[in-house]
């Protein structure tokens, strides 16, 4: 669906749903899935639909994803870091591993 | 000021109880009309936590809260809907020693004046009938045949049936002025009066209005208690989870989303009719909940907000007649815990204005526990 | 990052209205913190300023370009910019407000006497059948891709619906190599009669020739096909094909892409949550706060400026942004009336300048009733799944208003909040009532406007017993 215009810069590696992939540094979440060709990062609660990233800017919601244990992040707000897990999440995924927060 | 529309009874407020008074005033066949001044179900009935519950209530309340619960499991043939009512019992949790004390101490209250709904859990049914639950928690008590029910949707079917039956209401109509003129009840509003022979205050937080209006002013505290949900979870939880010590009322509804209530409450403006949230006290209740349930804790949280609601200062509410006029009554003053008793309260109005009397035990509901001036006694 | 927990000022949002309203506040001495969700500055117009991989200015154009100068601006004024903070409410205090706000997982409380809601605007939904397939996104989405991380849609690409934003989108991937099967135009044929009494003001805007450019680009870049009356996405788990009727006649085309635009409309949900009034605004069929002509609102001490404050464009937005700074200067007592007057004189020029015009383009792209108030199936609500028959039912059933409308159906309890649903159950209701939009009203929002983890609120420090005990618990799980 997206090509990668060249000049990209350096990359940085991720895991999605257990892949390897080099993220661009500096892309978002979202931003990466598209560029790894990952259309549907998710199914609805509802009905379980297939979802995927719509407005790229925070208020759609769809590109919610678990990263690094943490369920219903907004890919398109996070930037990837080296060694991220992202995972797609179906219905009301609630991670097993999340970690317990704050001190 | 023009007369607009004239009925046996008057009642003032499209809360649920001023709903479940219409719909039974049309069983007993009065007509009502009911004046709201927003819409109907728009505060304290169509934002709470739907817990229908007789677990831990006031003693007084219990007979009524008994009498309410069996018409809860009749519901859809009461008023043509389900109102969303689903029974998976509620628990109160001890977290500790004292908890515990408490709890047992209660079940024994209970089966002292003869009953039997309130039952102490040990740790072993606790963690079974509450896989989620933390394991510091000693043991609960349980009522099996409590539930949670929708607010909204339960005010709103009540108002149904009563329309159905005949009775009228109208919204966006502010009670202004209640005066008696010969034998019938004249009530001023923003839109036109109306006239009935009989008069209801549900009015809620604004009660204490028509109570000075007729000189027997009450203690009326306006509060805001607030509620949380999440995101929707995987299921986890089935009973309504409450807290003994630390306020805390916990339950996964049927769309899954996580309702978090207490009571901790909101900075409130009655008369602008707005709330404003307090976030340190909803921290607080988040605290709860992370040391309760830890699959709670990355849980989004995702919208807040607070009912307008009437406090009493003994926490139980004003049910029965007027101290000062004739055919008038009041029920009103739930404090944060009226929702389950909405069918039985209608039932009483309608027993009291059609026969003067009522069966259930109203007598420590009475508005004259406040010497005149309003103070407690 | 340690946010302060106390200043002057807050302003929520990092695009051309914040970053003009912190520049006028701090370069005047107040204590400015800015709070944004994206992790530089620049909004959405200016998106990726600071780090975008096109280094080629053509791509973007000098447009875009310009907020390279405001971003300096603001980064030599003073204030503070906390990027990747997430603003999740606003309350009253003693001193002014209290701002919940995460960042980095963790949500703080920080005090202000004054705050500036500089939240934008997003794109109005577009509610057509198989809008929700992924596939389908957004013509500013796409343009976001290309901005933040040198991304251009390959294989079948479609564009459509109406607005200056959709033609410059076609342009700026056609620059980039970008193929673009055809763009699909639903302004209605015919509208620019309605258009046509606000031509003069147009023609002296700044807008005429960049409109003209861009559109000559647009048609230059691929197959246009106008008067759309009918759109359909369609597909099985992702897009497959387009379904289109223009001049009576139906056509299909296959598509891996869909990007759909019909303008954009105010970001409204911090300020309903605050309780800042708003109303309908006809020409722009959207819910705008209600504002006095400094951005100030019905809430004492929150002004609004921007797009949030109604649609404009990005050097109105400016231009709003600092007529917002100055009022709040001079409202914590640093600059009396007669100088602030003096400082806002050329802004308002500005804003005059770049305000004129705005009506035709409003009325000439006012995007068609049929794709603003779908009908049957369509999804109404993309997060509850809700779709247009059932809102309509529900009307039916005595429902009168979005709000008890979310009680019923749930439209606008998930995670977006009636971001994407808001407008068209207003619509949707208020045609099926035959009441105006204002009337009918809009939903009411509350804190939080953007989720946050129950940890995050548990975790929220208030006294010191208040530290100590989260502490001790922390450590003991």
């Amino acid at each position: 669906m997206f090509k990668r215009l060249p000049e990209a810069g350096p990359t940085v590696p991720v895991t999605i749903d257990g892949r390897q992939f080099a993220a661009r540094a500096g892309d978002s979440v979202a931003a990466t899935l598209f560029a790894a060709g990952v259309k549907a990062c998710r199914t609805t609660p509802v009905s379980g639909a297939a979802r995927g990233p719509f407005c790229m800017m925070g208020v759609c919601f769809d590109c919610l994803v678990t990263i690094d244990g943490r369920p219903n992040q907004q890919g398109c707000l996070v930037p990837v870091r080296e060694g991220m897990r992202i995972e797609s999440q179906s219905g009301a995924r609630i991670a097993v591993d999340a970690p317990p927060g704050q001190p | 000021m023009s007369l607009v529309a004239t009925a046996d009874v008057i009642v003032i407020g499209g809360g649920l109880h001023g709903c479940s008074a219409a719909l039974h005033l049309a069983r007993a066949g009065l007509s009502a009309l009911v004046l709201e001044k927003n819409y109907v179900g728009r505060h304290a009935s169509g934002v709470n936590a739907g817990g229908v519950r007789t677990l831990s209530r006031h003693e007084a309340e219990v007979p009524l809260s008994l009498a309410a619960m069996a018409m809860w499991h009749g519901i859809a043939e009461l008023v043509d809907d389900d109102c969303g009512f689903e029974t998976h019992g509620q628990i109160r949790v001890a977290e500790n020693e004292d908890d515990a004390a408490a709890l047992r101490q209660r079940e024994a209250r209970m089966r002292a004046l003869g009953y039997t709904h309130e039952r102490w859990i040990d740790r072993d049914e606790l963690f079974a009938r509450v896989p989620a639950l933390a394991r510091h928690c000693l043991g609960g008590l349980i009522a099996v045949d409590d539930g949670a029910a929708l607010p909204y949707q339960t005010t709103a079917a009540f108002r149904r049936k009563a329309e159905a039956l005949g009775q009228r209401f109208f919204e966006g109509v502010r009670a202004q002025r209640v005066q008696r003129t010969g034998d019938a009840w004249t009530v001023d509003t923003d839109r036109g009066s109306f006239a009935g022979r009989v008069l209801v205050n549900c009015a809620g937080a604004w009660a204490d209005r028509i109570c000075a209006q007729l000189g027997e002013p009450v203690p009326l505290e306006v509060i805001a208690p607030m509620m949380m949900v999440t995101l929707r979870m995987p299921r986890f939880l089935e009973p309504v989870v409450l807290g003994t010590a630390r306020p805390l009322s916990f339950k996964q509804t049927q769309e899954d989303t996580v309702l978090i209530g207490g009571g901790r409450r909101a900075r409130v403006e009655r008369d602008a009719e707005t709330t404003e949230l307090d976030f340190r006290e909803l921290a607080a209740s988040a605290q709860t909940v992370w040391d309760l349930f830890p699959v709670m804790r990355a849980a989004s949280v995702h919208r807040g907000w607070a009912g307008i609601e009437a406090r009493m200062p003994d926490d139980i509410p004003v049910i029965g007649p007027s101290s000062t006029a004739p055919d008038a009554y009041h029920a009103f003053g739930f404090s944060a815990h009226g929702f389950e008793l909405g069918p039985i309260v209608g039932r009483i109005m309608a027993d009291l204005i059609t026969t003067g009397r009522t069966e259930l035990p109203i007598a420590p509901f009475a508005i004259t526990r406040w010497n005149a001036a309003g103070d407690s006694p | 990052m340690n946010i302060a927990s106390s200043c002057d000022v807050a302003v929520v949002g990092a695009g051309a209205a914040g970053l003009a309203a912190a520049a006028e506040c701090a370069r005047r001495g107040l204590s400015t913190v800015v709070f944004d969700e994206q992790q530089a500055a620049g909004g959405q117009i200016y998106r990726a300023i600071t780090a975008t991989p096109l280094k080629d200015r053509t791509v973007l154009g000098a447009d875009y370009w310009h907020g390279e100068g405001l971003v300096g601006e603001f980064a030599r004024a003073g204030a503070t910019h906390v990027p990747g903070a997430t603003v999740w409410a606003v309350t009253r205090s003693d001193d002014g407000f209290e701002i919940g706000v995460s960042h980095d997982g963790v949500a703080q409380l920080v005090q202000a006497k004054q705050v500036i809601l500089a939240t934008g605007a997003l794109e109005r939904p577009f509610p057509i059948p198989g809008w929700t397939l992924p596939g389908v996104m957004t013509a500013g989405a796409a343009q976001l891709l290309l901005k933040t991380s040198g991304l251009v849609p390959e294989g079948r690409v479609v564009l459509a619906g109406t607005g200056p934003l959709l033609y410059l989108v076609a342009a700026q991937l056609a620059r980039v190599g970008g193929r673009i099967d055809c763009l699909l135009d639903t302004t209605p044929r015919g509208q620019w009669r309605s258009a046509a009494p606000y031509a003069v003001d147009f023609l002296r805007s700044p807008y005429l020739a960049k409109g003209l450019s861009i559109l000559r680009d647009a048609r230059r870049a691929t197959r246009l096909v106008g008067g759309v009356q009918q759109l359909e996405a369609l597909g099985g788990d992702s897009l497959q094909r387009v379904r289109f009727v223009a001049g009576g006649r139906s056509e299909e085309l296959p598509v891996d892409l869909l990007l759909l635009h019909q303008g954009v409309v105010p970001n409204i949900n911090l300020s309903n949550a605050i309780g800042c009034a708003q109303r309908w605004d006809e020409a722009q069929l959207a819910f705008v706060p209600v504002v006095d002509r400094w951005g100030a609102s019905s809430v004492a001490g929150v002004t609004i400026a921007g797009d949030g404050a109604g649609i404009a464009g990005a050097r109105a937005a400016e231009a709003r942004g600092r007529l917002a700074g100055l009022h709040t200067v001079h409202m914590l007592g640093r600059l009396d009336a007669a100088a602030r007057d003096r400082a806002a004189a050329p802004v308002r020029t500005e804003l005059a300048r770049f305000t004129r015009g705005r009506a035709f383009v409003d009325a000439m792209y006012r995007p068609a009733e049929a794709f603003r108030i779908p009908a049957g199936e369509t999804i109404v609500c993309r997060c509850e799944e809700v779709t247009a028959q059932q809102v309509i039912d529900t009307v039916k059933l005595g429902c009168t208003g979005p709000n008890q409308m979310k009680s019923f159906l749930r439209c606008g309890m998930g995670p977006c909040q009636g971001r994407l649903c808001g407008l068209t159950v207003t619509e949707l209701i208020a045609r099926e009532r035959q009441a105006p939009p204002g009337e009918v009203g809009h939903y009411r929002l509350r804190f939080p406007v953007k989720p946050i983890t129950l940890g995050e609120l548990a975790a929220l420090p208030e006294t010191d017993e208040g530290i100590k005990a989260v502490v001790r618990i922390g450590k003991a799980h």
